[in-house]
């Protein structure tokens, strides 16, 4: 059987742009696939570098992008339209896959060499010595990162800086889309509920104890003090809920003071566990973060978080109800 | 002796290790490092437990736990006190399992968590 090889090039066109718009908005997760194959890039010759990569646009589209002025063949492995890194954790960018491809694409007969290129970050699946074993080809690991790539294949190796992920803010900035579509919904409907039934001021409350943890948390991250996600999560809210804890003494106020004692216990006791919710969650996103820290930062904040957060939630159903029977 | 971290679980045997570098090249955070063919552990607790190094170890020095953990599972059953699930949620989240198909279980770095990545560096877990 003749090997399909399938054209490729380093432009990325609008249409890849704005596939790239929605995939950092997480809209339809999952459908933002290459189809797996050997594509050529450029004009390549049976001595050109293979490089390899997952289906997920992204990744690709990085990879051809980076790769512009070069000829290559670049190896797509099929998994299921996840990044790399994700893909080599769950084992689909892995060594079954890899080897498989190698055979289903005939990369034997269209390449002289024995030398695959692959991105650092799906060593974590790949068992470069398995690889080796049974298909031949020998698996080199290039930079972490796909724009290092030129200079990796002038120089013939990778720097201890391409050799380390990174997580700059503007690395943390990409995210936040996705983040704040996550809760888009649930804070929504929130918002909307707490302005009618408490007041604007709650509602306010409850939209910046969610921005902080799903905006600012994110934009911040190394600057915040203190060590773990969480307790970063709690400082931040804290912060959103000082300001709105003391509005109702610092004059203006025509509640009693038994409401306005009422107002400033929901405030800080229920929003400070949201952000902090937040916080804790953004760990999945960062590069550094381990299983067991995350495991052991549960353990040690989720109880007190859902406390909070209850007795928060218990003021504010208590206020409520005194509103509704002063009808106000 | 076996070298190890206090915060996580990588475990590292010198006396296995034929020093051939390969941890230190796929390690994104430099816990290994080869100078004149010598491989040294000079960072254990910087490990996030990808699991990279020891799937690329050709001789079994390097042991770490890199399953992934779900966090919504993780938190439930601290709360609950049931007993955590090792399925996918699928939501994402911390060390989640990033999305489409069923994670399957498996004993030692089959599934890891370095949910913070995107194209090829952190970011936007399969979209996160």
């Amino acid at each position: 059987m003749a090997t399909e090889i399938l054209q490729t090039t380093s432009t990325l066109t609008w249409a890849d742009r704005w596939d790239h718009i929605l995939a950092r908005l997480g809209w339809r997760r999952g459908h933002h696939r290459v189809r797996p194959g050997l594509y050529a890039l450029g004009n390549p010759t049976p001595d050109s570098p293979v490089f390899v990569t997952a289906n997920y646009t992204l990744s690709f589209d990085a990879l051809r992008a980076a790769l512009a002025g070069h000829d290559g063949y670049i190896l797509v492995l099929d998994t299921e339209g996840i990044n790399v890194w994700c893909a080599a954790g769950k084992g689909t960018f892995g060594t079954e896959e890899l080897v498989r491809r190698i055979e289903q694409v005939g990369l034997r007969n269209v390449v002289r060499h024995r030398t695959l290129i692959l991105p650092q970050l799906g060593a974590p699946g790949v068992s470069a010595h398995e690889v080796k074993r049974r298909s031949g080809f020998r698996v080199e690991y290039g930079p972490v990162r796909a724009a290092d790539l030129p200079t990796y294949l002038r120089t013939g190796r990778a720097t201890p800086e391409m050799r380390r992920v990174r997580f700059d803010l503007p690395d943390r900035l990409v995210l936040i889309p996705v983040e704040v579509v996550h809760v888009l919904w649930p804070t929504s409907l929130t918002v909307l509920a707490l302005w009618f039934l408490a007041g604007r001021l709650a509602a306010l409350g409850a939209l910046a104890a969610v921005l902080a943890g799903v905006v600012v948390f994110p934009a911040l991250l190394p600057w915040i003090p203190t060590r773990d996600f969480s307790s970063k999560g709690f400082l931040l809210g804290t912060l959103v809920a000082l300001p709105l804890a003391l509005k109702p003494w610092l004059g203006g106020s025509e509640g009693t003071l038994f409401l306005q004692a009422l107002q400033s216990g929901t405030f800080l006791l229920g929003l400070p566990p949201v952000t902090a919710f937040l916080a804790l969650n953004f760990t999945g996103s960062t590069p550094f973060t381990s299983r067991s820290g995350v495991r052991r930062e549960i353990v040690r904040y989720v109880r007190p978080i859902a406390g909070l957060f209850g007795a928060g939630l218990l003021l504010l159903l208590i206020s409520i109800g005194v509103r509704l029977a002063g009808g106000e | 002796m076996v070298l190890g971290a206090l915060s996580n679980t990588l475990r590292y045997d010198p006396e296995r290790c034929i020093h051939c570098g390969m941890c230190s090249t796929v390690c994104p955070h430099g816990v290994f490092r080869e100078s004149d063919h010598l491989v040294e552990l000079v960072d254990p607790e910087a490990c996030m437990e990808c699991g990279a190094c020891q799937r690329n170890c050709p001789t079994g020095a390097i042991w770490v736990e890199s399953g992934v953990g779900c966090a919504i599972a993780l938190m439930r059953s601290v709360l609950l006190g049931e007993p955590p699930q090792a399925e996918c949620c699928g939501a994402g989240g911390p060390t989640s399992c990033c999305g489409g198909g069923n994670v399957r279980e498996a004993p030692v770095a089959r599934e890891n968590t370095p949910c913070g990545c995107s194209e090829e560096g952190p970011g936007g877990c399969c979209g996160r």
